[in-house]
């Protein structure tokens, strides 16, 4: 059972970069562990320290008038490798959701399946939020899975998003897909049965 | 009236929801050390084992040193991943090619060169690189970790259809031009997100007359472009590829794979989501200048002007060139380069050392480069020295290292310094890819040993002539 996503209203992280790649969430030389625990120290690691392992002051996550819950991020996030790692970095370093105008498949699948909803908005709302974020470090989102709606309470505009019904029952409910395809077995050998 | 792609996944469904989310089953399922450990731990936590273990092939690729193999790795973080593997491959009864076995190597090139992968098949790994085995006329994408755990759990996924791109390369490729410049050069065209949500089918006359190692090359950038997976309809090239390797089916059972292989194409009638054409004449050996795969140019062209960038891309774009020194303007060629990485699953097989080796012929690496030359398997490297090409190599002053995914992400020793430039035939040029602070430029094996030779970045085509490259077809 996974923590269940219903309502979350949050201040922001704003990360205006496009095309921010798994590496950059999590670099490979971080991917040595065998738990999916403790991934969040490194989150953004290259960005987020310098060489000598000091924090970056110019990076958003030093940044003490940005935290929360809500990751806000530009177009094409999470592109490249398939590692879950990711997903446990975001999830593990405190967020609940990441609002793009973009996904990369992958990531998107990978963070379903870590109670980490990743939310698609058009990229003029995307522009519009991180206007907002920009003018005031505490304007906050409210982002509600059962009503597939996400709010800007600084410009009071709301938008719809789009999530398939299945991944968002497991969402809402705590469940995985393993849950499903388990409780599914018997199907999965009639069809072994008719194909092999 | 169906594709190539409809073909094969609808045979793959065992349950459909109504919301449209599709239960698949998966016919393979590769595992190696750096995304499973903790997909076996659930199954532990869960008191489940494999469903179907003969499905399942463990092979330690990412972490694993390319020198001194016969020892024990150093390094102790990733002698847990590599020993961890090999332990859950035991405990559960899955077969394993662990280091110094015949079959180790990058799993995407084992895999299609011991005829593990096969056409129609649906074929997953917990790497986004599994696109690669698509050349075949397969299903096959990378998932996640919890993926891996549902498919060792019971053999299937939960996956929503995507949606059919068919891209069509008519004409024939100029020489001196590599399946990795096709791809980098589609990537470019089609951006780093141009085919997300989509399943590409590579079509046309510069795919069929392509080799099988040209066509796993590129397959295996499909995800480059945001894909999930790329495919190939299985033809002679393919056919005559797997005959008589090890797992391919043998005798009558290869007449009647033969016989339903021969239908895995995309019907004339057939409708695609989305068509794309390129022309291959148009294509030139390409190189990358910044920190996606995307942002590549033709090696004699210069480096985009910042006015040329969407607004919104400006900031990344700046990013981009800072992080790797270059200037918004600037021409690729004569850049002076320190590395040169020669490997991967997009350029560890036979043939990419073939071309290598064709311009290294006769020739000396520069004395300022460190060449890395990494077979992408053992089978690789022992088609290397067969042919000779290690003594030619040699002989031009590079040696070969042993299998591995080695400096493609640099979780071994082979990470390339920070600031340094490397010219790399891998998949990625993302910041610290090849290790914090290394700056990649992706290129094709050609291009790779002219720079090798030159230690700048030069035009391979003014490296080759008749004599040296007469027996080798590009």
């Amino acid at each position: 059972m996974k923590e269940k996503f219903t309502i979350l209203t949050s201040t922001c992280v704003p990360l205006p970069l496009e095309n921010v790649d798994t590496d950059q969430i999590i670099p490979a030389r971080f991917l040595k562990a065998t738990v999916k625990e403790g991934f969040g120290d490194n989150l953004f690691r290259d960005w987020r320290y310098d060489k000598e392992d000091n924090p970056n002051p110019d990076f958003v996550l030093n940044q003490p008038a940005y935290k929360g819950d809500i990751l806000v991020a530009g177009k094409n996030f999470g592109c490249g490798s398939s590692r879950e790692h990711a997903a446990w970095a975001i999830a593990g370093y405190g967020f609940r959701a990441v609002v793009s105008s973009f996904f990369a498949d992958i990531f998107k699948n990978n963070s379903l399946n870590n109670g980490l909803l990743p939310v698609v908005v058009s990229p003029e709302f995307l522009a519009e939020i991180l206007t907002s974020l920009a003018k005031d470090p505490a304007a906050t989102l409210t982002i509600d899975l059962p009503a597939q709606s996400i709010a800007n309470h600084a410009t009071h505009h709301t938008a719809f998003f789009e999530i398939n019904p299945y991944k968002k029952d497991c969402l809402v409910n705590g469940l995985d897909d393993i849950d499903y395809l388990l409780a599914n077995k018997a199907r999965i050998e009639a069809y072994e049965k008719k194909r092999l | 009236m169906k594709t190539l792609f409809d073909k094969i996944w609808e045979k793959h469904v065992v349950d459909a929801l109504p919301d449209g989310t599709i239960q698949l089953y998966i016919d393979r399922l590769y595992c190696h050390e750096v995304t499973s450990p903790q997909a076996f731990a659930g199954l532990r936590e869960r008191g489940l084992r494999p469903f179907r273990p003969e499905r399942v092939t463990c092979i330690p690729d990412h972490n694993i040193p390319t020198l001194n193999q016969d020892k024990p790795i150093e390094d102790p973080v990733s002698k847990k991943q590599v020993d961890t593997l090999e332990r859950n491959a035991a405990d559960f009864g899955l077969a394993y090619y662990g280091l110094q076995h015949p079959k180790n190597g990058v799993i995407h090139v084992v895999g299609p060169e011991n005829g593990l992968t096969q056409p129609g098949m649906t074929l997953v790994c917990g790497d986004s690189h599994t696109s690669t085995h698509g050349a075949l006329g397969a299903i096959a994408f990378g998932i996640g970790t919890s993926e891996v755990e549902m498919t060792l759990a019971t053999q299937c996924i939960m996956q929503r259809k995507p949606q059919t791109m068919r891209i069509t390369i008519d004409g024939k490729r100029k020489p001196g031009v590599t399946a990795k410049d096709i791809a980098l050069y589609m990537i470019r065209k089609m951006t780093t997100g141009g085919a997300t949500g989509y399943f590409i089918e590579y079509a046309g006359e510069a795919i069929r007359l392509a080799t099988m190692e040209d066509r796993l090359t590129i397959c295996n950038l499909s995800i480059e472009m945001g894909a999930r997976g790329g495919m190939i309809a299985p033809d002679r090239v393919t056919f005559d590829y797997l005959k008589g390797r090890d797992f391919a089916p043998r005798d009558s059972e290869w007449e009647k794979a033969l016989a339903y292989w021969e239908t895995l194409h995309s019907d004339e009638d057939a409708v695609f989501d989305k068509e794309v054409f390129f022309q291959a004449e148009d294509i030139e050996p390409m190189v990358t200048y910044g920190t996606n795969p995307g942002m590549g140019v033709s090696i004699r062209e210069r480096i985009p002007a910042l006015e040329s960038m969407g607004e919104t891309g400006r900031i990344s774009f700046r990013k981009a060139l800072d992080y790797m020194g270059f200037q918004p303007g600037d021409p690729m060629m004569g850049k002076r380069i320190d590395y040169v990485f020669l490997g991967s699953c997009t350029n560890g097989r036979i043939e990419d050392f073939r071309a290598f080796a064709s311009l290294a012929k006769g020739r000396r690496k520069a004395a300022h480069v460190t060449a890395w030359l990494v077979p992408g398997s053992w089978m690789v490297e022992r088609q290397i020295k067969a042919e000779g090409i290690d003594k030619i190599l040699a002989e031009a002053g590079f040696q070969l290292r042993q299998p591995g995914c080695s400096a493609c992400l640099a979780m071994n020793d082979d990470k390339i310094p920070d600031g340094k430039y490397a010219v790399s035939t891998s998949n990625r040029n993302f910041e610290g890819r090849q290790g914090p602070g290394s700056r990649t430029i992706l290129a094709g094996p050609l291009a790779a040993a002219a720079a090798a030779v030159t230690g700048v970045i030069a035009d391979p085509r003014e490296l080759m002539n008749e004599s040296l490259t007469s027996n080798i077809d590009f």
